[in-house]
């Protein structure tokens, strides 16, 4: 068991806990850093997914795991940063002053929306937006002069100062490079009295509100710098897919994002990047399995003579191919993780490196959930 | 002039009248408690005077300013604190990332400067730490430091919140029931820092408390309360013996 | 002659906005008699409605049984459902961050849609009802299928009223709903109750999917838009009132049918949530719905 010697108070402060937590970063920093040296422009692709996924999990981190504020309409936000960014392109604007429109207007948009949103709590202010989500997406198809419609809106791929960040590999640095920012600046908020006045109203409003936090501003920040973090990521996500189209961004692409924080892991950093990784990678393994099962099963049952094992595998990768199955298997997950491990994937890895240090004297009591009867939310 | 004064103050629910007419002062330095049945209307006041909710009428004033129409995020800035009945503290964070939001009325740091960790948010986040470390010695919470607070028992979540109150430095302190859900033990520890609370760090203290045990050891004057309508006041032997406040105890 | 015109489009348009809206009403009457009493927010609510309407589908074609028949089975089968539900699953959430349920119901309702797709196929397929005429009164038509949904709504409603006020076990229910620990005091198998109240409310949903099937057509994502509605009208109506559920989904429903004939397109299916926002802005309790505010 490694235990923390604490000598100052800036040791809480820092980035990183201690020195081989910083190799641990380290390492996996030079990891990161490789993929496009190693791997074909498939995988960097897929990687340049998560990266975007990672943004907008931290979006919603900030959101609904510090501040409690559960949004149903990120897609529009998403969205609007989308749109915004590959408007000003077409007209010239140039890529950093794009997106940094694209990144005002939203974070504007997310003001507006967090106004009213002060007023209400729980299922009022999930449904609020999930009804700004839904007239937004009909703005998205009815705004033609800006939109294009249905007919789509290309999006042409990123050049800044000249640079042209084209390639597979280019890109995926430019990605990474705003997810770290982005998580380096969230990072920061959570280490100073914004981030705890967010986790304060979470847990508890009146005892924040009593502490001096006050309520409205720090939902507005929290609304606001969530809303902002999207348009940054909308505008990625534009050149990622080239071609924009209103039937994007809809409730779906909300829910796949709160899907994203549980499953990773509500209030952690950590978890917005497990979560993306699942959510980014998910879709291709699907893809990936719904041929190989089938074909590794048939060559299992050919050397060991069982015809059975053929039909089964057979069998998984017709349902595998049925239209609608990934939805159900994302649903399946979403539910067997609130149930089982509601802290998501990175409580799951916290408890297996509690396992491994504390071995052999791991007690299976130490993260036992205490339960809450009747703690009623109606009265928040 | 008084510390804190209260006056006429009244609330009506609905048709209930919570708080009736209540008026008291508070003299620096002291610990005035508030007993009476449940129901008296006792944490009624004190979600008056921490602006929770809206008077009906009355007037508060804390140190000569009129508090009547203060927003309740500014009242911690103004120098009081107070602890909650049922406990509320911040369940999914620390005990110190608790203490450290108590300095919320105290930061002198901006969103942008907090965006980037601009030394200045260092050195004031240092500086918090500083302060939030000297309450967790006073109460002794060193070694729950780092612990989530739902791992936490009760009675240490009790003295958490003591902290979290004193980690604003407040003038005027209101603690409600602080021994409620405490073994014999805990309570007498809490009678003892009540009264170092008042000694050493020269709080004033505002007290609704049930254990009249506790009453007695630290109370200066007592106001016994019922259905919100003031009953009796003076020293705890006073009020104890008073024949309305002993009629309402027994139910009469 | 033109005034007239106007009055009849406006008459119809009123019985069509009225049925529809009575759909949502249904649904949404599901979702509070749920929070009402486990403070759980059912999402799959409108994947149940599916699910109705496809069992119905399936006895009646598949198993070639009578349409009365048919909404019986369904609407016993997802009433046994959703009490099963409840038993294994959500009963385990209980006192879990409301959100979590949220997400939890949200995943159940995926699920069903592709048990849906995969069992009975991704197609669109229609319910042959015994409602099949119209009659015209002064140059209205008033279509059976849409007066069949107003009548059921209305004879479930009764049915509803009198179980709740009138049985010893629906009397049980709103006590259940009002203080869960008072009830359990009082020897009411408080988690039988909740089991039941999720049959109740997934029977009802199984009900509206029949009676809305054929309006729109069977497909495994006809749940998820009614719920969508449904939920606005819930919170219209103030969330946990049960009559401002019923009022909430009319009023949505109308407000639809009259955006989409006389507003510009796209309005249709947005003006029930722009009349949602400005309402929330205006009374974030919902119109029946009362401001309660935790104590400390
Ligand atoms: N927010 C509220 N809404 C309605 N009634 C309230 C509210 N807060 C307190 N009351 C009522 O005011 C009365 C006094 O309550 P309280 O001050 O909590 O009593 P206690 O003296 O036990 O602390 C009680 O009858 C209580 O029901
Ligand atoms: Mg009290």
């Amino acid at each position: 068991m490694r235990f923390q010697f604490k000598t100052s108070y800036n040791q809480d402060i820092r980035l990183f806990k201690d020195r081989i937590d910083t190799s641990w970063y380290g390492l996996l920093a030079v990891a990161v850093l490789a993929v496009p040296l190693l791997m074909s422009d498939y995988y960097v692709g897929e990687a340049t997914w998560v990266f975007i996924y990672a943004i907008c999990g931290v979006s919603l981190m900030a959101l609904v795991g510090y501040t409690g504020l559960v949004s149903l309409g990120h897609a529009a936000f998403l969205g609007i940063g989308a749109y915004a960014h590959a408007y000003f392109l077409q007209h010239g604007v140039p890529w950093v002053v794009s997106v940094a429109l694209a990144v005002t207007i939203t974070t504007a948009s997310g003001i507006v929306v967090g106004l009213p949103a002060l007023r209400m709590t729980g299922i009022y202010l999930t449904i609020a937006t999930l009804a700004f989500g839904v007239i937004i997406q009909e703005v998205f198809s009815r705004w033609e002069s800006v939109t294009h419609g249905f007919a789509g809106m290309p999006v042409e791929k990123p050049t800044i100062f000249g640079v042209p960040f084209h390639d597979e590999w280019a890109f995926y640095y430019l990605c990474l490079f705003f997810l770290v920012l982005v998580l380096w600046m969230t990072r920061n908020l959570l280490r100073s009295p914004t981030g705890r006045a967010w986790i304060a109203i979470r847990d508890s409003e009146i005892a924040a509100q009593s502490m001096g936090v006050n309520l409205a501003i720090y939902k507005s920040i929290a609304f606001a710098y969530s809303a902002g973090l999207m348009g940054l990521a909308g505008a990625l996500f534009a050149h990622k897919i080239g071609y924009l189209a209103p039937d994007i961004f809809t409730i779906l692409l909300s829910i796949q994002f709160l899907l994203l924080v549980i499953v990773g892991g509500l209030g952690s950093l950590h978890g917005a990047v497990f979560g993306a990784i699942f959510v980014a990678l998910l879709p291709p393994l699907i893809a990936i399995l719904r041929d190989s099962i089938p074909a590794s099963m048939n060559e299992a049952a050919q050397a060991m003579n069982i015809k059975l094992l053929a039909i089964i595998g057979e069998g998984i990768g017709n349902f595998l191919k049925k239209p609608g199955v990934e939805a159900g298997i994302f649903g399946l997950i979403l539910v067997l993780v609130i149930l089982l491990e509601p802290l998501g994937m990175y409580g799951r890895w916290v408890k297996i490196r509690v396992f491994f240090s504390t071995f052999p004297m791991y007690r299976g009591a130490t993260f036992k959930r205490q339960k809450s009867y009747m703690r009623s939310e109606r009265l928040r | 002039m008084s510390f804190f004064s209260v006056d006429n103050l009244s609330i009506n629910f609905g048709g209930i009248k919570a708080v009736d007419g209540v008026t008291f002062d508070v003299k620096k330095g002291e610990v005035f408690t508030i007993i009476g049945p449940n129901g008296a209307g006792k944490t009624t006041i004190f979600n008056l005077v921490s602006r929770i909710y809206q008077p009906t009428g009355g007037k508060l004033v804390f140190d000569g300013t009129d508090i009547t129409n203060v927003p309740p995020h500014r009242i911690a800035a103004l120098g009081i604190a107070r602890t909650f009945q049922n406990i509320e503290l911040f369940e999914h964070a620390t005990l110190l990332q608790n203490l450290l939001l108590a300095r919320h009325a105290h930061k002198k740091s901006n969103f942008f400067s907090e965006l980037m960790f601009l030394p200045s948010v260092r050195q004031m986040e240092l500086e918090h730490r500083e302060a939030v470390e000297k309450a967790i010695d006073f109460l002794d919470l060193q070694q729950y430091r780092d612990s989530f607070i739902v791992n936490l028992p009760y009675g240490v979540r009790k003295v958490t919140e003591l902290a979290r109150a004193l980690c604003t430095d407040p003038q005027l302190l209101l603690l409600d029931e602080p021994s409620s859900g405490l073994n014999v033990e805990e309570t007498e520890d809490m009678a003892f820092w009540i009264q170092d609370i008042r000694t050493l760090l020269g709080i004033t203290v505002l007290m609704v408390e049930h254990d009249m045990s506790l009453v007695s050891a630290v109370s200066d004057r007592v106001l016994a309360l019922n259905y919100g309508r003031p009953l009796a006041m003076g020293t705890p032997g006073e009020v104890q013996s008073h024949p309305e406040v002993i009629r309402a105890y027994l139910g009469g | 002659m033109c005034r007239g015109r106007k009055l009849v489009t406006f008459l119809q348009l009123t019985l069509n906005g009225l049925a529809v809206g009575c759909i949502y009403g249904l649904v949404a009457l599901g979702f509070v008699l749920i929070y009402k009493a486990t403070e759980l927010v059912n999402f799959a609510q409108g994947d149940l409605l599916m699910l109705g309407a496809f069992v119905a589908y399936m006895a009646v074609i598949w198993w070639g049984l009578d349409y009365w028949l048919a909404f019986l089975i369904s609407v016993v089968t997802i009433g046994v459902f959703g009490a099963l539900l409840d038993a294994t699953i959500l009963r385990n959430v209980i006192g879990q961050p409301q959100f979590a349920v949220v997400m939890l119901t949200i995943g159940l309702g995926a699920m069903f849609r592709t048990f849906a797709s995969v069992t009975w196929g991704s197609e669109i397929y229609t319910l042959p009802t015994p409602f099949g005429g119209v009659w015209q009164v002064g140059g209205v038509t008033l279509s059976h299928q849409y007066i069949s949904i107003v009548v059921g709504t209305l004879i479930l409603c009764g049915v509803l009223y009198v179980f709740f006020n009138h049985t010893r076990v629906g009397v049980a229910m709103q006590a259940t709903s009002q203080n869960q620990l008072a009830a359990y005091y009082m020897g009411i198998p408080v988690k039988l109750i909740f089991s039941l109240i999720w049959a109740i409310s997934a029977g009802t949903a199984a009900a509206a999917g029949i009676l809305l099937a054929p309006v729109t057509l069977i497909d495994i994502n006809m749940g998820l838009a009614v719920a969508l509605k449904a939920f606005a009208a819930a919170v219209l109506g103030g969330f946990g009132s049960i009559p401002g559920a019923l009022v909430g989904g009319i009023i949505i429903g109308l407000i639809e049918l009259y955006a989409g004939a006389t507003l510009p397109e796209g309005f249709k299916d947005t003006a029930p949530y722009i009349v949602l926002l400005i309402m929330l802005v205006v009374r974030p309790q919902g119109l029946f719905g009362t401001m309660t505010r935790k104590k400390v």
